[in-house]
């Protein structure tokens, strides 16, 4: 086994990019993440890399625009009210079909909002964010280790599928430190006939584009872009489940919420309560599959979110509304506690 | 199986979050799976400032404490925030230099070290903090003591290695207290 | 036969889609020159802004890709970034450089950022139809300033080569026109130097290219290089506002 360091949550994401072959990173400051630019402005430069902080988000996304048309690994990161002036930029790489991978360390919001721990831009990350008709492979780490092995992950399946990958992270797994260790990374590497690098008079020239002026061009473009996104659909969700064997009562919860979520299902299952935990690891594409297995032997659904019930319709859409689904929640940067998730169980379990 | 939950807090400055690393180090080099967590952003900046570090033989939870099972109190406004959250049974141990106050509560054992005087009379005045975690160290069986120099070469930028002796002598006087 | 026209080799053959009159495919033709002069197209790559020159990507030979509006420069700095043996420039207009994508390009001026900008200034939106840009003139009658632009209600037009000379950041500033020969030819001479400087490793060069807008002006062709010559270069001089290397290179 490598070796165990103590590492913060957001630290973990800025070396394994590295080690993910990542020598470009393009930011802005903003809490909670920023030990992410930090991290990088630091190592960089000592292996060969460019770490660079634009004039502003929307400056940032847009250098990691033109670095992925290179067919260069690149990344930014950033926080929510960050991840909003970001949104231009992601729609037109999403767009272009250039690979990139873009940190969300949430925060409370809407607006300013605050800086406590969040996971209110489920939403904006699964749902769109930016304009038009597009996805972004969404990866939402529950642990420090995750937040490498994701990040990783996350620079695979861009290059992969030509699309963003986004760690959506919160507050809470950024600043905190756990054990982990690097196991050596396994890069891909796939072909990039369609990178920016000079025609040196080979070839014609490439053009890297998301105008498509004929409506019958562009809506050519969004099919071709769907087929490739139905194929991430089929081959790439991710899940954990916990206890879920003999479950009655079925938490649903990402990130820093499962593990509250778990700590509540160890004291539920000392009260002699069947419940188990369904964690999505991708939020998209959505672990439909899980979900709608499990709606077939639980009766009902919790879902527990750091927000006003955001992931909640997911599940209700995977399950296709077969049992109930509650929400247990926190929001603006509260984090719920076990008991309460307990509360929730126990309620679920007598069918309240 | 058993799992420690220890809450450091105190005010910005007064190396609350370096404490907890320390703890979270000991926990890893003793093979602990181990979490910490501190409070982030201005409240940081000379307001209260607190950390949580879980020692566990399982994989940790939640890493955010509700109910600790031992509660650091550098100050008394972070004593008075956290001392109804103690778990029955659990420790207390109190800057007594810093804070007048006594505990009322019954069910949790408490410990009053006048640490800040200790670090000071001792010549490491910034060291109140060590002091109080090498009393951590005595009551909770998850670590065992030996084995600080190492810990803290864990994690000590080499530049600053002539820290390492002196936090060693802190964290003794706190243990022998 | 003798040959006594030829299209630049950094252009493609499609069709231009500008209007009758429009400058923009003689500044077209001053980059692509400036590419064939130098022998670049192979390593060159283009970025194109929003606006008249929005589809400039097929005009160009060479690699290109598409910027949102205004941030040419924020692109065109990651792709430096990435291929800093590459040559990279930007062709943009006066509102997506001097309006919406001011910041990135104060700031890629700021950084020295060794990158090469065409900056087309003809005083007006064209793609959107005539409206108001951040170069407009005072009293300029457009779409969005029906009653001509009051600079008491919506400010002064930006003199872009003057603000980003008063910088420490970039290297050449140059302001030129295309409504006559000579001034044509002198074009010519800025743009192969802005390119010149970024093979030389020298930094961020840019070039204002005083323009035309027929169509918008609601002016014939002929007119409209007139009303240039007329109003636009007494409030935008042309000049060289910044050439670091200048002195340097007399002293050799």
């Amino acid at each position: 086994m490598a070796e165990r360091v103590l590492m913060k949550g957001n630290e973990a994401i800025a070396e394994a990019a590295i080690r993910a072959g990542c020598r470009h990173y393009f930011g802005y400051p903003i809490t909670p993440q920023t030990e992410i630019a930090a991290y990088m402005a630091k190592k960089m430069p000592k292996i060969g890399g460019v770490f660079l902080q634009a004039e502003s988000e929307i400056a940032s996304i847009n250098m990691v625009y033109g670095a992925a048309a290179t067919g260069t690994r690149v990344m930014t990161s950033s926080s929510s009210p960050g991840i909003s002036l970001k949104a231009e930029g992601l729609s037109y790489i999403a767009g272009s079909d250039v690979p990139a991978l873009v940190v969300n360390v949430q925060r409370g919001g809407p607006g300013l909002g605050g800086i406590q721990p969040s996971q209110s831009d489920y939403f904006q990350a699964t749902k769109g964010g930016g304009h038009g008709d597009y996805r972004m492979i969404v990866l939402a780490p529950a642990s420090v280790q995750e937040m490498a092995s994701l990040t990783i992950k996350g620079f695979n399946l861009a290059d992969k599928y030509l699309m963003t990958a986004m760690i959506l992270a919160d507050g809470t797994i950024g600043q905190m430190m756990e054990p982990i260790s690097f196991e050596d990374a396994e890069i891909e590497t796939y072909e990039k006939p369609w990178a920016l690098t000079g025609t040196e008079g080979k070839r014609k020239h490439n053009i890297v584009n998301s105008l498509y002026l004929k409506p019958d061009e562009l809506e050519k473009k969004n099919f071709e872009r769907y087929e490739r996104y139905k194929i991430v659909e089929e081959n790439e969700p991710m899940w954990e489940e916990y206890m879920m064997e003999d479950a009655e009562i079925c938490v649903v919860a990402f990130g820093i919420a499962s593990r509250v979520a778990k700590n509540a299902i160890v004291a539920a299952r000392a009260e002699g309560i069947k419940v188990g935990l369904i964690r999505p690891i991708t939020l998209w594409p959505f672990p439909v599959k899980p979900l709608k297995a499990a709606a077939d032997k639980v009766k009902s659904f919790i879902s527990v979110e750091l927000n006003m019930g955001q992931m909640i319709e997911d599940v209700r859409l995977a399950t296709e509304c077969k049992r109930p689904v509650t929400l247990c929640n926190r929001a603006g940067g509260m984090i719920p506690s076990p008991e309460q998730v307990l509360d929730s169980i126990r309620k679920a379990q007598k069918g309240e | 199986m058993k799992t420690t939950q220890i809450l450091i807090a105190g005010f910005g400055g007064q190396g609350v979050l370096f404490a907890g690393k320390f703890l979270a180090y000991k926990g890893l080099v003793q093979n602990k799976q181990v979490s910490w967590l501190p409070s982030y952003g201005p409240e940081m900046r000379g307001g209260t400032a607190n950390c949580s570090v879980i020692l566990s033989d399982m994989p940790v939870g939640s890493p955010i404490i509700t109910t600790p099972d031992v509660l650091v109190a550098m100050n008394l406004p972070s004593l008075q925030k956290f001392v109804d959250t103690v778990a029955p049974g659990g420790k207390i141990i109190i800057d007594s230099t810093l804070i007048d106050a006594k505990v009322e509560r019954t069910d949790v054992e408490v410990f009053y070290i006048p640490a800040t005087q200790m670090a000071k009379d001792a010549g490491f005045a910034t060291l109140a903090n060590m002091i109080l975690t090498g009393k951590v160290l005595k009551e909770i069986s998850d670590v065992a003591y030996e084995g600080n120099k190492e810990t803290l070469e864990a994690f000590i930028p080499a530049k600053k290695a002539n820290l390492i002796e002196v936090n060693c002598q802190a964290l003794q006087l706190g243990y022998d207290y | 036969m003798a040959v006594v026209f030829e299209k630049p080799k950094a252009l493609t053959d499609a069709v231009l889609h500008y209007c009758p009159g429009c400058p923009h495919g003689i500044i077209h033709r001053l980059v692509a020159q400036a590419i064939d002069d130098l022998g670049i197209e192979g390593k060159t790559i283009g970025v194109a802004p929003v606006g008249c020159a929005v589809m400039a990507y097929d005009y160009f030979a060479c690699d290109m890709i598409e910027a949102a509006h205004g941030r040419a420069p924020a692109t065109a700095t990651g792709i430096k970034r990435c291929k800093p043996d590459n040559i990279v420039f930007t062709y943009q207009g006066d509102g997506d450089l001097a309006s919406i994508g001011m910041a990135e390009t104060v700031h890629a001026a700021a950084r020295n950022e060794n990158i090469t900008i065409i900056f087309v200034n003809n005083a007006i939106y064209g793609m959107t139809g005539g409206q108001m840009a951040p170069t407009s003139l005072p009293g300029q009658v457009t779409q969005t300033s029906p009653y001509g632009r009051d600079v008491n209600h919506c400010g002064w037009p930006i003199k872009v080569c003057e603000m980003l000379s008063t910088l420490e950041g970039p290297e050449y500033i140059a302001r030129v026109a295309v409504n006559n020969v000579k001034n044509v030819n002198q074009a010519r001479k800025a743009i192969k130097k802005a390119f010149e400087n970024q093979i030389n490793g020298k930094g961020f060069s840019l070039v204002e290219v005083v323009s035309a807008c027929p169509t918008n002006w609601g002016m014939t062709p002929q007119k409209a290089l007139e009303w240039v010559e007329s109003d636009m270069l007494p409030y935008y001089p042309i000049g060289v506002y910044k050439d670091r290397s200048a002195g340097k290179e007399e002293a050799k």
